[in-house]
């Protein structure tokens, strides 16, 4: 199963309608897209949210997973061992108010099991050669050290007498 | 002195805030953590600490915000802790603006999907967190905002 998401405030129809028209070439069926505020497509099953026990539970069942460039979306799947395909959403495009996805996607790219495409041919090339599941224990729980030494000593610094 | 532990208050709005806070719980051992998000089903992430539901709230929904923050307030007089730590939203800058009332410090954490600029939080959070601190280098304005690292 494919699970596509585009997160839960903006439309992203660009990404969900290329997954459509690709799905109804590859005769794929077993696709789900979770669309938000977009346009609905013409042959995926669609829902406009997902609960997020509910997420996690298509996410077991996935094997690949679509998605904007979410921070959320992507750190939970290369938890759960799926791969991820990303589509940075594009202020130009209207599709966000900045271009911050590019950025994030860029820091995204580096784990093993990510895909980032800059554009709609690049996304469907992906979604016909998806990246390998990333290895088990990719994704650390917790952030570098650096980052967690910086919170420590924010956190248990002694207050001035 | 240190004869209880030192009280967090760690807490974030749903999605990648929440995801990012959690990757900074291993900087909270030692302290009695208390989290708060926006669904209910995030408590099983944080067992056993306790884990308070906030609801969410956004800068066109005058109405949640209320609400938010009367929750956000009835946590910190409940949980008193001495420090708020958040990775954003609302929830997140809501702590902190209310946080003085129980004379907690704060950190406020931008999200580090905001590569381009500060986030509209982060940027109310300034002047009433101790601390703003971004996850790219190049959003930095020291002493205002401080660059230590990212949770990726």
């Amino acid at each position: 199963m494919i699970l596509v998401t585009v997160g839960t405030q903006l439309p992203f129809d660009r990404l969900v309608h290329t997954v459509d028209h690709w799905a109804a070439a590859a005769g794929r069926t077993d696709v789900l897209a979770q669309i938000g505020a977009g346009r609905a497509p013409s042959r995926l099953r669609w829902v406009r949210s997902l609960a997020p026990d509910v997420f996690r539970e298509q996410l077991e069942k996935a094997s690949l997973v679509v998605a904007h460039a979410g921070v959320g979306v992507t750190l939970s799947a290369l938890r759960a061992g799926r791969p991820v395909i990303l589509l940075p959403r594009r202020a130009e495009l209207g599709e966000h108010r900045s271009e911050h996805q590019v950025a994030t996607a860029r820091r995204l790219a580096a784990w093993p099991g990510v895909r980032v495409c800059d554009d709609v041919e690049a996304l469907l090339s992906a979604l016909d050669a998806p990246p390998a599941p990333p290895p088990a224990g990719v994704l650390s729980d917790a952030a570098p050290a650096p980052m967690l030494e910086a919170v420590r000593s924010f956190v248990f610094a002694t207050e001035a007498a | 002195m240190a004869s209880r532990s030192l009280r967090v208050l760690a807490v974030a709005s749903g999605g990648g805030h929440w995801v990012q806070l959690l990757r900074l719980r291993p900087a909270l051992r030692g302290a009695e953590v208390t989290w708060a998000s926006v669904d209910r089903g995030s408590a099983g992430d944080v067992a056993p600490d306790r884990f308070v539901r906030v609801p969410d709230a956004n800068r066109d929904r005058k109405l949640a915000v209320v609400r938010s923050a009367l929750k956000v307030l009835w946590t910190l007089l409940r949980v008193r802790p001495d420090v708020v730590l958040t990775t954003g939203a609302a929830p997140g800058l809501l702590a902190v603006r209310l946080a003085r009332l129980v004379g907690a410090r704060t950190l406020f954490l931008d999200s580090v999907a905001n590569a381009d600029e500060l986030s509209y939080s982060a940027r109310l959070a300034q002047g009433h967190a101790d601390a703003v601190w971004t996850q790219w280098p190049h959003l930095a304005q020291p002493p205002h905002v401080h660059f230590h690292g990212a949770v990726l």
